[in-house]
């Protein structure tokens, strides 16, 4: 349900026209410093000495990789860190900020990745709540009248009475910030606001905060990792890298190749792998008029035709929540269909553990350690999850059957995949759950490629993991594919599944929409394809 | 009394009276439960704390000679139960429901341990107010004799609906049950709010279980409770975590449980014990009517671990 209405034109290239400020005679929005901040978790020192200035009026754009500091050092700034060393500037003042509270009253306000909003609860009850202050009994009918006077002075119109849970991604990234606004933040920091828009919701709202910082509203910092949105949206950027300062200046003088080097560092990344050959002509994954329901019972699939080749990797784009997950977890056989057939190599598939064995059917699901692993049973035995039932880690014949579990096999095994696929581990006994998230996802990985696979089904795999990792597991995916398997992709980043898919298409509300090459892609269709219009 | 005046008419009548009388424990305790699940946390203790509420009202009422007393310190025993229910739960990883059936059974075997001097002798009881005094019948009489605890439970439960609503802290209270996440990136402090919804949902248990001990015909013993501390939890869910509906899920428990005994006394006697499971039967076809493999349930407080 789309509750809010758009009423700026949603391309980025567009100024917006002047805004009515809030405090029309309130100061403009003050700057902000971090002064040499150093924090150090334990022996590990997350942030060495990094400075960063975002001047007033102006959009700051933080680049960095995963890992490489910027939530930090944005933790630092609102107070959920304590920094060792350094020190925090608002405006000409230096601030103690002791928790994200007292950010608010010194005109700070964080937008995070994951929405903040409580989903059960309507925006009008979740912005009054957010106040700093609150009165004991709340008269809602002149909270609503206040709110409503105050979203007039907005760029952001918001149906107020709408449960959260109801809006769509983009409207509650804008509700997010709207918040903030409504807090009478004057020094906004997003944390990656992009990440689950579609690339017109993105240019919309990145569109509509630089508007407001051009008036002298807001200050904004941005952490984010794509080049496109700094290149266009920013004034400055810092970029970090491994927790050190690695560039900073105006974005005028870089190009995203130049950012990249300051990201990435000096050492080269692996060399995407090549397509090579077009896809077989075989159909071997085939699903028809494919029917599931959603955890509450309403339907997310709406009938899903898709087809993937011998030798084929077809990417499924779209935005989170648009029944992608629902897909995923039928051919997985986590989640039962209403309707609709699936079949692998011209037999029916039911996604049962005999089927998925004959057919060689291999799944790499998002969130690897939650989806495909029980995190408190050692690497050895999470990687023997496909094969523990059948020789050589089961022995014994007779009466007796695959009764019999050979644990020196299975960490024989463990220890060839552990080699083979570079899994960072203090060994195979330890539990998967003490690995970092890019060696969970290589070992999961490794289960399931390192047997001959026929059907690969991905969901979002690199989601969260540093250049090198990513490029690792996009090697595999592509091999897989030069090997003849049928690879379904599905993924948030387009980027991602423009450059390794051979046919992508766009899901949107339970069904697959548009259907297109990487080749022949329209980013602008594509687009308007995932927000569904 | 004399049942059989009134012929079958005493089954609706008696039925009615007991959901009045059975229904007031279970009032209390939901209410109790209610605003602690609310906070995202369930406390399976209340059993026991009915229990420790019903001796310590009893005990408190015996040796002060005032009733209203011991309604008071009931309320105070439960809300230390649900204190210390709420800081076992604040500890890294403490499971909320296997601290909560610990202390049900810490709770009645605590109330056995402290109560066998109370079970012989007479403790003053909680007067009743007479509403039936325009009736000639002495079943009508006796049926609207209501205990003022019950008046109680049920203005609390349209009060609490406003409390959650509107206030402040009905706010802040949800917003804890129903993300931890945006509760603590508003600045509230998770475990201290639970901890106060669950001592209040402890007090109100408590006062729950004074009635089982203060009101007719008031004697301690440790037969007392059978399971209605347990059942109200249950009912929680069956009200969608609503004071008010709270309030006529009660009713339905009383009313049932009540059937046995009014059947009883117009001479069914067959089946005595199964009319007597009547409450049992209802909270497993409840349960099972009301719930789903597929989805979670509606209304439910997103933090709450059984939920989730």
């Amino acid at each position: 349900m789309n509750v809010m209405s758009r009423i700026l034109p949603s391309s980025a290239s567009v100024p917006p026209p002047p805004l009515p400020l809030h405090h029309a005679d309130g100061p403009p929005a003050p700057g902000l410093e971090a002064v040499a901040i150093t924090k150090r978790f334990g022996a590990f020192t997350a942030l060495d000495s990094v400075s960063l200035k975002l001047r007033p009026g102006t959009v700051h754009a933080l680049l960095g990789e995963n890992g490489a500091g910027k939530s930090t050092l944005v933790k630092c700034i609102m107070g959920f860190y304590r920094p060792d060393e350094g020190a925090v500037v608002v405006g000409d003042r230096e601030v103690v900020i002791g928790d994200p509270r007292s950010a608010q009253t010194h005109g700070l306000g964080m937008v995070y990745q994951h929405f903040t909003l409580v989903p059960r609860m309507t925006v009008l009850e979740n912005l009054v709540m957010a106040r700093a202050s609150v009165p004991a009994v709340i008269d809602w009918r002149a909270e609503r009248r206040r709110l409503a006077a105050f979203l007039d002075t907005m760029p952001f119109t918001i149906d107020v009475d709408a449960a959260v849970a109801t809006l769509a991604a983009g409207d509650k990234q804008k509700a997010e910030i709207v918040k903030q606004l409504y807090l009478d933040a004057r020094v906004l920091i997003l944390d990656e606001p992009t990440s689950v828009l579609t690339p017109d919701e993105a240019d919309e709202t990145l569109g509509l905060i630089r508007g407001m910082a051009l008036a002298g509203r807001l200050s904004v910092l941005i952490i984010t990792h794509k080049f496109r949105e700094v290149m266009a949206f920013a004034d400055d950027v810092t970029v970090l890298r491994r927790g050190r300062l690695a560039g900073s200046g105006a974005v005028a003088d870089h190009t995203p190749d130049s950012l990249a080097r300051l990201m990435i560092g000096d050492s080269s990344t692996a060399v995407p792998v090549e397509r090579r050959g077009p896809p077989g002509r075989a159909a071997r994954l085939r699903i028809a008029g494919l029917r599931a329901n959603d955890d509450s019972g309403l339907p997310a699939l709406h009938g899903v035709d898709l087809t993937v080749q011998v030798g084929e990797i077809v990417g499924v784009a779209g935005v989170s929540g648009n029944g992608q997950v629902e897909l995923v977890q039928v051919l997985a056989g986590q989640r039962a269909a209403t309707a609709g057939s699936v079949q692998v190599g011209g037999e029916p598939y039911r996604a049962t553990r005999e089927e998925m064995r004959r057919h060689k059917v291999h799944c790499l699901p998002e969130e690897p350690l939650r989806n495909a692993c029980v995190p408190g049973m050692s690497v050895a035995e999470n990687m023997a999850f496909r094969s523990f039932d059948e020789p050589p880690i089961t022995r014994g014949g007779g009466w007796l059957g695959s009764w019999w579990l050979d644990p020196a096999a299975m960490r024989r095994a463990a220890l060839d995949l552990i080699a083979r696929y570079r899994v960072k581990t203090t060994g195979p006994d330890a539990p998967i759950a003490t690995l970092s998230g890019g060696n969970v996802q290589r070992a999961v990985l490794a289960r399931e490629l390192s047997r001959e696979v026929d059907v690969l089904i991905a969901a979002n795999p690199v989601f969260g993991l540093d250049f090198a990792a990513v490029a690792d597991i996009h090697a595999q995916i592509v091999e897989a594919r030069n090997r003849g398997t049928a690879v379904l992709l599905v993924s948030e980043d387009l980027d991602e599944l423009l450059e390794l898919s051979d046919r992508l298409v766009v899901m949107s509300h339970g069904a697959i929409v548009h259907e297109t090459t990487p080749a022949a892609a329209d980013l602008t269709v594509i687009g308007r394809c995932m927000a569904g219009h | 009394m004399d049942h059989a005046s009134l012929g079958w008419w005493g089954v609706p009548l008696a039925v009615l009276a007991g959901a009045i009388r059975v229904s007031t424990p279970f009032l209390f305790v939901s209410l109790g439960e209610c605003l602690t699940e609310k906070s995202g946390r369930i406390n399976l203790g209340l059993e026991g704390t009915l229990v420790m509420g019903a001796m310590s009202g009893y005990a408190t009422a015996y040796l002060t000679g005032n009733p209203w007393a011991g309604v008071l310190v009931a309320g105070l025993a439960g809300s230390l139960l649900g204190t210390l229910h709420a800081m076992i739960c604040a500890l890294e990883r403490v499971n909320d429901i296997a601290v909560g059936i610990a202390l049900m059974l810490l709770g009645t075997g605590l109330a056995f341990f402290l109560g066998k001097p109370f079970i012989q002798p007479q403790a003053p009881q909680l007067p009743s107010i007479p509403f039936g005094w325009w009736s000639g019948s002495a079943q009508v009489r006796s049926a609207l004799d209501i205990n003022p605890l019950f008046l109680v439970g049920l203005a609390l439960a349209p009060l609490l609906l406003w409390g959650l609503r509107t206030t402040r802290w009905g706010m802040v209270l949800r917003i804890v049950g129903e993300s931890a996440e945006a509760a603590r990136a508003m600045g509230y402090h998770i475990n201290r709010v639970r901890l106060l919804a669950t001592a209040a949902g402890g007090f109100f248990a408590g006062v729950g279980g004074s009635f089982l001990s203060l009101s007719y015909p008031g004697s301690w013993n440790e037969r007392l409770s059978s399971g209605q501390g347990i059942t109200a939890v249950a009912l929680v869910i069956f009200a969608r975590w609503d004071p008010v509906l709270c309030v006529w899920a009660s009713l339905l428990f009383g009313g049932a449980g009540a059937l046995g005994p009014a059947l009883q006394s117009v001479g069914v006697t067959q089946g005595y014990h199964l009319f007597n499971a009547a409450p049992y039967v209802l909270t497993l076809a409840i349960m099972i009517a009301t719930s789903s493999s597929r989805h979670r349930l509606a209304g439910a407080p997103a933090e709450l671990s059984v939920t989730r």
